[in-house]
């Protein structure tokens, strides 16, 4: 990591300092502000926090508040009908499109994910992988129904039919250890299944979500379906899962030591739960390959509904 | 009601509207005057038809079975369940304890370990197909314990109930060799024990739902029947003793709640299931919670049965009532708000009060009773006080002149007009033969109010416009859309809630998915 200059020519990104007309060039550094509505707010709450960097130095991340909480919880609520409006293939080509624009910003994922300790391979590998599990998710919104729902045989004169239809507005606990993969893995996800997400990045890793922000403000995802806050989870946890305007909660990443809390404060206005499978680790492999490529993502935040016609003149 | 407003064909006759006084909720208290449609100089009145009891056999006392054998209770207490429509004590029921459900969930997980889970599922399908069998076999002692036991009409529990219960094992014995079929891409496994706790409303049927995917999925039960209805249940153990199947695959534990919660709770028990009130419903999630079970939950219900004026008018009256009189409306899928468009509301709730003046409420042995006994007397008072508040918050009552039983716990069909959406009426689950009326102008009208409640387990839709049926249908937010039907149930068809009103599915292949553990 020494040789910063040829790293920056490589990146393509102004990150170091160089030399111009004899003065040396200040870097422009990055804000890291929350995603709430499309827009990038810092904290209503005027906080920020540190965030130390595997290469030195520090950088400083808005720490979401209650109320920023509240207000991703509006924006999501009046996103969510729109979205699960649109057609199934149009979510599809949506998601395929921050696929798109995701290889093109892979040096800063990569750039992020290093920033936070990973090895270059590592982050390398990490970036492919996710941009290549939102093309997963991509082809499955115009295949859920068929998959998942059907027509039922019953055994009287009625025509009787079963689909898949989106919770509504979840709010995911993004996985700690797997700050890009693991994040684009529970959200894409909740996603193409119509949903919309109030996301808690990885507190300790939460660049690539920054990043991810970014992404998606320039995506043809509207603004409001994604909202990604970064913050100290223990803060926010208790708030986030009375929330009686949530319908589901992803804790994937949810600590363990906070678990039953937020079960029992989803429990309150019966929120569907997602939790991470008996004996599954938080770590920074639990989404590599084949363990990432699960439909269970998606249907964990489905409703099925089945609507009855009578056959006859 | 004047009789020149009666639909063309029907009888004239007066239906004189009363007014309820808001402390008498007491059906008792009101007596039906001569004038009523089903009076005995009436050309509607029916002979009585009583089916008999003499196939039923019910002993003095039932204990728990728990490893294929009946159990006393370790605590030696008992409670009685009650005829409801005749308030007579039916049988002493052991009242399970902790250690009751301690020892049954062992059995089960005994059973999973060395019998259940090393079976070929080909031989686990055999078992539930003879299950089905021998419950079509013995259908009419299972409607009449039923009947018995629940107060609902021997009509129903002989033409619903239990043939639906056989349905639904001999429906899931063919999924259990097939079970990769259900959970495309991934690995079916089964979760091991699971405990489930069901309510008094369908006894056998829910019982039937629960146990059918959890056996075919590989799974071994332990079961809580109702405390007021835990007979067919009982019954049940009996048909598992003839099936010869495997002991501790299914236990049966009679008791209060708490001896539920401690079923649910147990780290063995690794995958729970609930039908019943969202409160109690909501009490067990709590109480699971961070313990990595498996849950679903089927709670209560508020469904809209939206009429337009459009629609096939004395059909869509026939719906209505079946959606609300159905099982005397304790019904967690009950048409309970009746949206009519405003247009058609006057004569289309003249055609209503017309239909339930023809409503036979009585003995739920007659084979011509619609409308059976409640369940209890706690669900009687909790009719009345639901029913009073309508009163004091100002909607209009009716209910039709009939004769009820001066015995036994019998409540009159209640419509209520003049309904808003913030009356406790329009927002609680009343559980019972009651009705309230909203009225709407716009389709967008008729969403937005059907969909303004916390529940979300189903909805009717009557209208001759198919395109109208498929958009409301998925504008609402339901489980269940009944399109110019209600209330009608099969097991290749999914049920379950949006919302508060629970989530996961019963019935159908999505049935299964809560039964299994995929990887």
């Amino acid at each position: 990591m020494g040789k910063k200059s040829k790293r920056t020519e490589k990146l393509n990104l102004p990150l170091t300092i160089e030399s111009s007309e004899g003065s040396e060039r200040l870097e422009v550094r990055r804000t890291a502000k929350l995603y709430i509505g499309g827009a990038f707010p810092r904290s209503e709450s005027g906080r920020s926090q540190e965030v130390q960097l595997a290469k030195g130095g520090v950088a400083n991340i808005a720490r979401g508040s209650r109320k920023d909480l509240r207000e991703a919880v509006r924006v999501a609520r009046i996103a969510a009908e729109p979205w699960a409006a649109r057609t199934a293939m149009v979510r599809g080509q949506i998601l395929y499109r921050v696929a798109e624009l995701m290889e093109g910003r892979a040096a800063q994922f990569r750039d992020d994910l290093i920033s936070h300790g990973a090895s270059k391979s590592d982050a390398a590998a990490e970036v492919s992988a996710a941009i290549d599990r939102m093309v997963w998710y991509a082809g499955w919104p115009d295949k859920l129904a068929a998959v998942l729902g059907g027509t039922n045989p019953v055994a009287s004169s009625h025509f009787v039919f079963t689909l898949p239809e989106p919770t509504g507005v979840i709010a995911s606990i993004a996985p700690e250890a797997s700050p890009l993969l693991g994040l684009v893995s529970r959200l894409g996800g909740i996603l193409a299944g119509g949903n919309v997400a109030i996301v808690l990045a990885s507190e300790s890793a939460p660049l690539p979500a920054v990043t991810l922000a970014e992404t998606l403000a320039v995506s043809d995802v509207p603004a409001g379906v994604v909202n990604i806050i970064t913050a100290r989870r223990a803060e926010l946890l208790p708030h986030l899962v009375r929330h009686a305007d949530i319908d589901g909660f992803d804790l994937w990443g949810c600590p363990d030591a906070l678990l039953v809390e937020a079960e029992q404060g989803a429990a309150e206005h019966v929120a569907r739960v997602a939790r991470r499978p008996h004996g599954v680790k938080d770590r920074a492999d639990a989404f590599d390959g084949e363990r990432g490529e699960r439909i269970d993502g998606i249907t964990a935040f489905l409703e099925m509904k089945t609507v009855w016609h009578p056959i006859g003149s | 009601m004047p009789s020149d407003q009666s639909p063309k064909g029907a009888a004239p006759r007066r239906t004189p509207t009363r007014a309820v006084s808001v402390t008498t909720p007491a059906p008792a208290a009101i007596v039906a005057p001569a004038s009523s449609g089903l009076a005995g100089n009436s050309p509607w009145a029916y002979a009585p038809a009583p089916e008999s009891r003499e196939i039923v056999t019910i002993r003095q006392r039932y204990g728990l079975f728990i490893d294929g054998k009946e159990r006393a209770p370790s605590g030696g207490e008992v409670t009685i369940t009650y005829n409801p429509a005749t308030e007579e004590p039916l049988a002493e029921i052991a009242k399970g304890t902790p250690a009751d459900a301690d020892r049954a969930i062992e059995a089960a997980d005994r059973a999973y370990r060395k019998v259940w889970s090393k079976l070929h599922p080909r031989e686990r399908a055999k078992y539930l197909y003879r299950i089905s069998r021998i419950l079509q076999e013995r259908s009419r002692e299972f409607a009449v314990t039923e009947t018995m036991d629940s107060g609902k009409p021997i009509r129903e529990s002989r033409d619903v109930d239990v043939p639906l219960a056989a349905a639904h094992f001999w429906y899931y014995a063919g999924w259990a060799d097939k079970l990769e079929y259900a959970v495309p891409g991934r690995r079916p496994e089964a979760h091991g024990v699971v405990g489930q706790v069901i309510p008094w409303n369908f006894p056998l049927l829910m019982l039937a739902w629960k146990i059918a995917p959890a056996l075919a999925a590989g799974n071994t039960v332990v079961l809580k029947p109702a405390s007021t209805t835990p007979l067919t249940a009982l019954l049940f153990a009996d048909v598992c003793r003839q099936a010869e199947l495997p002991d501790g695959v299914v236990n049966i534990i009679t008791g209060p709640g708490s001896t539920g919660m401690s079923i649910v709770t147990d780290p063995r028990v690794a995958k729970v299931a609930f039908t019943g009130s969202t409160s109690v419903g909501v009490t067990i999630a709590k109480g699971i919670a961070g313990q990595g079970k498996g849950l679903t939950l089927e709670l209560g219900g508020k469904a809209a049965n939206i009429v337009f004026e459009d629609a096939a008018l004395d059909q869509a009256v026939e719906g209505v009532v079946n959606g609300i009189f159905f099982n005397q409306g304790e019904v967690c899928c009950a048409g309970s708000r009746l949206l009519v468009q405003e247009s058609i509301a006057e004569e289309f709730l003249a055609r209503l009060r017309d239909r339930m003046s023809m409503l036979r409420i009585g003995d739920p042995m007659d084979k011509n009773t619609d409308v059976g006994a409640i369940n209890s007397k706690a669900q009687m008072e909790s009719i009345g006080e639901l029913v009073a508040s309508g009163v004091a918050e100002g909607a209009q009552i009716w209910q039709p002149a009939c004769d009820l039983p001066t015995r036994g716990w019998f409540y009159r069909p209640t419509l209520f007009t003049n309904v808003a959406q913030s009356h406790r009426i329009a927002r609680e689950e009343i559980f019972g033969p009651v009705l309230a009326t909203i009225t709407f102008r716009t389709v967008d009208e008729a969403i937005e109010k059907a969909n303004n409640t916390a529940y979300g387990l189903s909805a009717g839709i009557w209208t001759e416009k198919g395109s109208r049926i498929l958009q409301v249908a998925s504008a609402l937010k339901a489980g269940v859309v009944w399109a110019n039907t209600f209330n009608r149930f099969d097991p290749t068809a999914p049920f379950g809630g949006y919302k508060e009103s629970g989530y996961g599915r019963e019935g159908g292949m999505q049935g299964l998915h809560a039964y299994l553990r995929s990887s």
